[in-house]
């Protein structure tokens, strides 16, 4: 554990804390909108993308923002401008109540509750508030349309999410995120001590069934259905314009890489994974220099995460509403509910 | 305050600083761009066309029954969880019970499969 010489007062804390969250929620964002939005879609499709600000492009991101800035405002004169306002906020907000339960470190946390992916899986879906009050609340055809498939869209998916995240919580024996991470640590397979446990092996499945889940939570192609721009122009956001617009759209990649963070705690092994060969098993004999290392872990498992979503997005055609639909409820959640029992099963008989 | 609760202040911390950083940046924005409101851009946009009635319109509510399911499903989870962070204490009857709680939940999506409610029709 870190003792400091001076003793920090709690706003010092918290105020550290906020700094830590915004840097955590923005700057993945950043990174995977220029790394694989720009990039690596353009390499994709034979093209260069943006390449004029900044070498290679890097500046493109202020370049955007600033852009952006500039718009009018406009909203419907029939919408109901109160909560068409409020709408983007609530988006971003679901973002950050999201990373409050991400550990990077022994100590570089932000919170250490005992239920952390409980809390998280619930403030999770307050993005759908947010969703389903743009829908609404432009007065828009397009956008009440997209509000109403995104909501059937993100409950339907927010389940199979849950029951996968399920087995990893049976395997640990814990809500605690910290505790996901020390029993992922701790554990060998084939006399590999480095490599841990990560619960990728022995829940392959949970895995697999909770990155869809991501992919259908951010509304990523093939699940694009909400914002199907061939047939609902641009679903719920068809009305916004500049900054709010903007603000839908951070949010948007800022939630695929807290997503991704929370993916790698559950089933990477966190911020300790490729280090566990210093042969630690429990949370008070980590180094203290973890710290810093273990945000630069969690950040290129991150990447690797992100990487996974984005090539999934930019390579399948979109599914169709019904088929979407029953893919979750036909598929998902009974997989997820047999994967929970065989874990359990599994979990009392060894 | 409990140091319990003061942990959860900081969730509250991290909302307010969601609507902050959002208001700041939508303050920012406010004072550079442009406002000429008028007629043309305050009509819902529907592909160039006029618009034809309200936006608000009818609709078929077709995720309805997934919303009743989705509660039912998300319900029976919460009670999965605590259960599922202390396998190892219930043993062998935890197991069984749950294990009957999960055919009983599969069982009420099997029943609105068979009556073909999972169709979005």
């Amino acid at each position: 554990m870190i003792q400091f010489a001076i003793e920090i007062p709690y706003w010092g804390q918290s105020l550290l804390r906020v700094l830590g969250g915004l840097v955590a929620v923005l700057l993945p964002a950043g990174t995977i909108v220029y790394l694989f939005l720009f990039k690596m879609m353009s390499f994709m499709q034979s093209r260069l993308g943006p390449m004029e600000a900044g070498p290679y492009g890097s500046l493109q991101l202020v370049a955007e923002v600033g852009k952006w800035m500039q718009k009018e405002d406009l909203a419907p004169d029939a919408a109901d401008h109160r909560i068409f306002k409020m709408a983007p906020l609530i988006v971003l907000l679901s973002t950050f109540l999201l990373v409050v339960i991400v550990p990077f470190g022994p100590d570089a946390y932000f919170t250490n509750f005992s239920v952390g992916i409980f809390l998280g899986l619930a403030v999770a879906s307050v993005s759908v508030l947010g969703i389903l009050i743009a829908g609404w609340a432009s007065a828009n055809k397009y956008a009440l349309l997209g509000g109403l498939r995104a909501a059937g869209q993100l409950i339907a998916y927010e389940l199979p999410m849950v029951l996968a995240v399920l087995g990893v919580v049976i395997q640990a024996g814990s809500m605690n995120m910290q505790e996901i991470t020390v029993a992922q640590n701790t554990g060998s397979w084939f006399g590999l001590d480095w490599f841990g446990s990560p619960f990728i092996v022995t829940q392959f499945v949970g895995f697999v069934i909770f990155m869809i889940a991501v992919q259908a939570e951010l509304t990523q192609a093939p699940f694009d259905m909400p914002i199907a721009e061939s047939e609902l122009v641009s679903g719920y956001m068809t009305e916004y314009s500049g900054f709010r617009f903007l603000i839908f759209f951070i949010a948007e990649f800022a939630t695929a890489g807290v997503f991704a963070f929370i993916a790698s705690v559950l089933f990477l092994g966190g911020w300790g994974i490729p280090f566990s060969w210093f042969g630690w098993d429990n949370i008070d004999q980590v180094p203290d220099w973890m710290n810093l290392v273990g945000p630069l872990i969690m950040f290129t498992k991150m990447l690797v995460l992100t990487f996974i979503i984005m090539w999934v997005r930019f390579s399948f055609p979109r599914f169709r509403e019904d088929q979407l639909q029953t893919f979750a409820w036909k598929v998902l959640i009974p997989l997820a509910l047999l994967n929970t029992a065989i874990t359990a099963i599994l979990k009392v008989a060894f | 305050m409990s140091v319990y609760l003061r942990e959860y202040l900081t969730v509250v911390w991290f909302g307010v600083a969601a609507l902050a950083i959002g208001g700041l940046l939508l303050g920012l924005a406010a004072l550079v761009r442009p406002s000429k409101p008028s007629y043309d851009k305050g009509i819902a946009y529907e592909s160039g066309v006029d618009p034809v009635g309200i936006g608000w319109s009818q609709s078929q509510i077709r995720y309805y029954v997934f919303a009743l399911l989705f509660v039912i499903f998300d319900v029976e989870a919460v009670f999965l969880f605590p259960w599922a962070a202390n396998v190892e204490r219930y043993g062998t009857f935890g197991l069984v019970v749950m294990l009957v709680f999960i055919v009983l939940l599969l069982d009420g999506l099997v029943y609105a499969w068979k009556r073909g409610l999972l169709r979005w029709v």
